[in-house]
């Protein structure tokens, strides 16, 4: 009670938000215990990670590392089969993301679009999004099996060739592990659309069909300018999401054939658990960062600058 | 061609519910198919005779059980810790303006685009520093802080939508702070602690990454882990176990999804939708 006694009255008609009132410290003594572990595992190891990147560490039992210098780099910037990975890693990440936005998009509009089945739809969407990566890299497979495979059977089915080694093929593999990519991201991208498009006012459309606007360029002209904001938030975070993602390539394909599906990701991983170079290991990561970063820059960057036309406009 | 419309949408939303539901109906088939159905050249979806032995079979096979009781601490440990610590961040980040909100939001974001990869190596170092590399705490802790970002934003999102005045009614009424939160925001809170707990049990549930890097013995594999396991080893694989033992491990993801579906895409739009 007495706690109570000494906190000054609010004075009558002022309102503040409850915790302007409060000590500061009460707001320390509240983040404290979600800090010490962000600060202890996610922050410090970022500080660690960018200190290995300059140093000739290798994973053993008794570390004893030195400072490297900028070697690390200049050894990786002759290193083709880095460089190829993350050419793959680009295409598969880009490709993904374009993919999932489409697909996400289509579904998302048919879905707004009042028809039945959306209710199973819905429930169907999620499961990929709920699955274990790793479960889900075992169902492709079995899916894309050379022997008795679905897929195949399918393709039979229809006349077209049934013999294809869908994840053992130099030429098929990348492609069919972007599927499975875009069947795992689709469900979010299409959630979040969705969440988009209710928000439009219906009103938009409506004028715009007075006015004999099509389907086509009601979407262009209405939709699409509309989820715009939306769409840049997703775009960027799918990328993000893509170009790190792991345990789908490492089951599937464990970067095979050939390499042909090693994404950056999977390189380092192999670096810094099969070769113990995790200096080097640091020094690709840090990489990765750096152009993640750039592409996200360039591409928000655009996106402003167009938004900011349109509103000149 | 107006007329053509309507037909033209059912039939692509045909071809998504196969594209997203055959995949998972072949999994499940196959769980139940006996192993001469399933290495015959002959692909039938549903299978010609159900054999539940699959499963039976998969729950002997190395230690399926033990990784699952493994991920089942895992998950609910973490799970417990992450919630403890994200429930009064989530109230200071929804409630505070200013610099700690922009921090607080800031480095939410930011996480999301930390390179796991990046992460692990020195995280690796650490934990075999504090001997809990090979280990269920050491993983447990990682979970929690991988988690953390996510449940502190799915949080905040519903300590704002608890109205601030009914905060001010009880501190008028002469209450203290902690009984404020004990009485009003707290049992508001408790479906969104709920859903987010449930959200990070399945991400927990489902990880893959840190848990291959950490562990190292085989009674330490979690469930994603040793089903991995299965695919590789003695040359042949033994498909109806492997498929009775995927079906296992979704299980409790889809459960929990499917439950907090409305919520979740509430929860999670409120987030990303207003930023």
């Amino acid at each position: 009670m007495t706690a109570t006694l000494t906190r000054p009255a609010p004075s009558a008609g002022k309102k503040k938000p409850v915790l302007a009132r409060t000590r500061r410290r009460e707001a320390i003594a509240l983040v404290l215990p979600s800090l010490i572990p962000i600060l202890v595992l996610s922050v410090a190891p970022l500080v660690v990670g960018i200190f290995l990147a300059f140093t000739d560490a290798r994973l053993v039992r008794h570390p004893d590392y030195g400072f490297a210098g900028v070697d690390n780099f200049v050894r990786l910037a002759g290193n083709d089969l880095f460089w190829d990975s993350l050419r793959i890693g680009l295409i598969w990440t880009v490709g993904v993301t374009l993919l999932q936005l489409a697909a996400a998009m289509g579904l998302a509009l048919l879905l707004n679009s009042g028809l039945k089945l959306q209710g199973l739809t819905r429930v169907l969407a999620l499961i990929p999004w709920a699955m274990p990566p790793v479960v889900v890299a075992i169902m492709w497979q079995m899916i894309y099996s050379a022997n008795g495979g679905p897929l195949n059977a399918f393709l039979g089915g229809v006349g077209l060739p049934d013999d294809v080694n869908w994840l053992g093929d130099f030429s098929t593999a990348l492609p069919a592990v972007i599927v499975v990519g875009v069947w795992v991201g689709m469900p979010q991208t299409t959630v979040t659309l969705l969440a988009g498009l209710q928000q439009i006012p219906a009103e938009l459309h409506e004028a715009a069909s007075v006015d004999g606007a099509g389907a086509w360029r009601r979407f262009t002209a209405v939709t699409w300018p509309s989820l715009r904001p939306i769409v840049t938030s997703i775009t960027s975070l799918n990328f993000i999401w893509n170009f790190n993602s792991f345990s789908l390539v490492y089951v599937l394909t464990a970067g095979g054939p050939g390499g042909k599906t090693m994404v950056p990701v999977l390189f380092i991983y192999l670096e810094a658990f099969k070769n113990r170079e995790i200096g080097r290991a640091a020094a690709m990561g840090l990489v990765l960062v750096v152009v993640v970063v750039l592409i996200l820059a360039v591409y928000l960057r655009s996106q402003f600058r167009d938004d900011r036309a349109a509103k000149g406009r | 061609m107006r007329v053509l419309v309507r037909p033209a949408q059912y039939f692509a939303l045909a071809l998504y519910i196969l594209f997203l539901g055959f995949p998972v109906l072949w999994l499940v088939s196959a769980s139940v198919k006996s192993s001469g159905e399933l290495n015959s050249l002959t692909v039938s979806l549903l299978p010609s005779e159900w054999h539940w032995d699959n499963y039976s079979e998969a729950l002997d096979k190395q230690g399926l059980i033990r990784s699952a009781a493994n991920s089942l601490i895992v998950a609910l440990a973490s799970t417990a810790l992450s919630v403890l610590i994200a429930v009064p961040a989530a109230y200071v980040l929804a409630r505070l303006k200013g610099k700690v909100r922009a921090a607080g939001v800031g480095w939410i974001l930011v996480s999301q685009v930390f390179p796991v990869v990046l992460i692990i190596l020195p995280l690796f170092l650490i934990l075999r520093t504090l001997g809990l590399a090979d280990n269920l705490a050491g993983l447990t802790l990682v979970h929690t802080t991988y988690m953390l970002p996510f449940a502190l934003w799915m949080l905040q999102g519903y300590v704002a939508a608890i109205p601030v005045e009914l905060e001010e009614a009880g501190a008028v009424d002469g209450a203290s702070r902690l009984t404020v939160l004990r009485t009003i925001v707290f049992p508001l809170l408790a479906p969104g602690v709920v859903a987010t707990a449930m959200f990070s049990f399945v991400s927990s549930w489902n990880e893959f990454f840190f848990a291959l890097v950490l562990l190292q013995s085989p009674e330490n594999y979690t469930l994603p882990i040793t089903l991995t396991m299965f695919v590789g080893g003695e040359g042949k694989v033994a498909l109806g176990p492997l498929a009775a033992g995927a079906v296992l491990a979704a299980i409790p993801s889809i459960v929990f999804f499917g439950i907090l579906r409305k919520k979740l895409t509430g929860g999670l739009m409120a987030g990303a939708v207003k930023g």
